[in-house]
């Protein structure tokens, strides 16, 4: 059997991954017809490339149905409770740089740091008779985060897309989301909080600690190792 | 190997015991309206209790603990006093330590009596410690009730109590917010900045949201007072440090939270409280001076607890949770009782984790 490395299907981050392996000698390559999700890994020998959303290859990882995978850290500590037990970080690839952040409307004149958002959180509980609305996909590091730094009195409300708008939208008081320039909240009339970001992430190649490796396999992974100088 | 029979009987012998103490065996749901307990803990709770839904009733949490109901079924339709016991599952989830249950059986006791609040406590935790039966355990003890009162007796405005007493149960911003008020920590150059300006909403662009331009005036309003009101004095701030650090064992915490109380007044009577539940605890033949009573204890996992707390603990084992907990929830009476409210005090055992020690297997 081969080395199965999980790798984003689609978009920037696909074709920069490629590049990144490309530049240690290793071509990965879509097969097939655009639609397809087929690839060939040249370059190595033993290691099948596995198509997937940058979403589901941290579940993959941790189910040990890839070895390897290319994702976001905030999708890993998002999705994976207790990370560091179940994938190993081997390296960041240097893009896909996003910071996960806490933005509120620009207008909030009072609210730069969490403790003014926790002061008009709680505000705005007796006010409004319900907790000041986070939206945000990001709900395990969210939470973690806000109590670890003693905010109460708000809640997170699910948004998977188009977080920024919800404000606007009056489904959501202030939102958690992965930005890197920032250019998308200002234009949803938001700012980011003045506190450190939440997680500052970029894309990174993973390794499963619970796949299955035989010795053949654990040639070939040594092998891939050396060459990615990882 | 502890079977879940074997558990279960183990359970079904705990609450008789607390049947012939006069408790009166009650049954719960498993599946609670998520929205009780959302508003009771906030967000935290997702953490740690298992949410699930139906398009019918919406979200639903697979009970936690007991406690809440049980309170719920008391302010309802509950006799005055009230003796309840109970024994069944509770489940939380257990994301960080995979060697920690995430289903486990409770069996609990708890008093809605509004005569000597005190005699009250010592009864549960005399009950509890008896029916822990003879293993060596470590019982720590501790008084949320204590801090509250130094709190409420600041020489300072009401918003910043309210403040503080919003925080007690979380260490790290109750910390920060006395740091702030006491003036040891600088203020953000932005708050100088707002409180200077003369339209502080000069430039802001298109305001949207719930949150209205009114709320945002008012709290800089309150952020003005705020920046008026004197600091909190370095001694006060220094007499909650020794409120604190008491870590002694019962009959000396007491002399030194007196000793405390002659600089802080405020907080007599709840060390006086403290004095009579150690005498209560004295009469059920409790030795004092082996309970350790720690002022910091019970502040960032019990959050419904808001006097009297406790737990039992197998000596050197750090890494088993504690076998029985309990302590006083007046509060919560009062936020679930729809304006009536009654002292209430439980505990509840884990006759797993009792059974399994019993034989060496934990």
């Amino acid at each position: 059997m081969s080395i199965k490395l999980g790798i984003p299907s689609k978009g920037r981050l696909m074709e920069k991954t490629f590049d990144w392996f490309g530049e240690r000698g290793i071509t990965l390559s879509r097969t097939g017809s655009d639609r397809e999700y087929a690839g060939a890994v040249d370059g190595v020998e033993g290691v099948q490339l596995v198509l997937l959303s940058a979403g589901e290859i941290p579940r993959e990882l941790a189910a040990g149905r890839i070895h390897l995978g290319v994702t976001g850290q905030d999708l890993i500590r998002e999705k994976l409770a207790n990370w560091p037990a179940r994938v190993e970080e081997l390296a960041e690839l240097g893009f896909g740089h996003a910071d996960l952040v806490i933005g509120v409307p620009a207008a909030w004149v009072d609210v730069d740091t969490l403790d003014d958002l926790d002061a008009a959180s709680a505000a705005f509980r007796k006010t409004h008779g319900f907790r000041l609305r986070i939206a945000t996909k990001y709900h395990r590091l969210i939470r973690d985060y806000l109590r670890d730094h003693g905010v109460a009195d708000y809640q997170l409300v699910d948004s998977q897309g188009a977080t920024e708008g919800t404000v606007k939208n009056l489904t959501a008081e202030a939102i958690a989301d992965i930005t890197s320039t920032g250019e998308t909240l200002r234009a949803n009339h938001l700012k980011i909080l003045h506190e450190e970001p939440v997680l500052r992430s970029q894309a990174t190649l993973f390794r499963s600690r619970t796949a299955v490796v035989d010795e053949s396999e654990q040639n070939a992974l040594s092998a891939l190792k050396a060459q990615l100088g990882v | 190997m502890v079977t879940r029979t074997e558990t279960r009987a183990e359970a079904q012998r705990l609450r008789a015991i607390f049947e012939a103490a006069g408790a009166l065996a009650v049954e719960t749901d498993i599946l609670l309206p998520a929205e009780v307990l959302l508003d009771l803990y906030g967000e935290d709770i997702r953490g740690r209790a298992y949410v699930t839904s139906d398009a019918l009733r919406g979200e639903q949490m697979l009970r936690p603990d007991f406690t809440v109901p049980v309170v719920q079924m008391h302010m309802d339709n509950g006799a005055e006093p009230a003796r309840y016991t109970y024994a069944g599952e509770v489940f939380r989830k257990q994301e960080d330590d995979p060697s920690r249950a995430n289903e486990f059986i409770q069996v609990g006791y708890e008093v809605f009596d509004r005569r000597d609040p005190e005699a009250a406590d010592a009864e549960v935790f005399g009950l509890v410690r008896k029916t822990l039966g003879g293993l060596p355990m470590r019982a720590a003890i501790g008084d949320i009730g204590i801090l509250t009162a130094a709190v409420e007796g600041l020489k300072t405005t009401d918003a910043r109590k309210a403040a503080l007493m919003r925080h007690i149960w979380r260490p790290r911003r109750f910390r920060w917010l006395l740091d702030r008020f006491s003036g040891t920590l600088e203020v953000p150059e932005k708050r100088k900045a707002l409180l200077c300006a003369d339209d502080p909403f000069a430039g802001i662009g298109r305001e949207i949201g719930l949150r209205s331009r009114t709320e945002i005036e008012n709290r800089i309003d309150t952020l003005r007072d705020d920046a008026m009101a004197s600091p909190i004095s370095e001694t006060t701030v220094a007499l909650i440090d020794a409120i604190l650090s008491v870590r002694e064992t019962l009959p000396n915490a007491v002399e030194k939270l007196r000793d405390i109380a002659v600089d802080l007044p405020a907080i007599s009577t709840a060390v006086e409280r403290l004095a009579r539940r150690a005498k209560a605890l004295e009469v059920l033949g409790e030795d004092v001076n082996s309970l350790v009573f720690e002022a910091n204890y019970g502040r960032t996992s019990m959050e419904y607890y808001d006097g009297f707390v406790f737990g039992f603990y197998i000596e050197d084992r750090h890494d088993l949770p504690p076998v029985a907990t309990g302590g006083r929830y007046d509060a919560l009476t009062k936020v679930l009782g729809k304006g009536d409210a009654i002292p209430a005090v439980g505990g509840v055992i884990r006759p797993g984790l009792l059974l399994e020690l019993g034989r060496g297997e934990a």
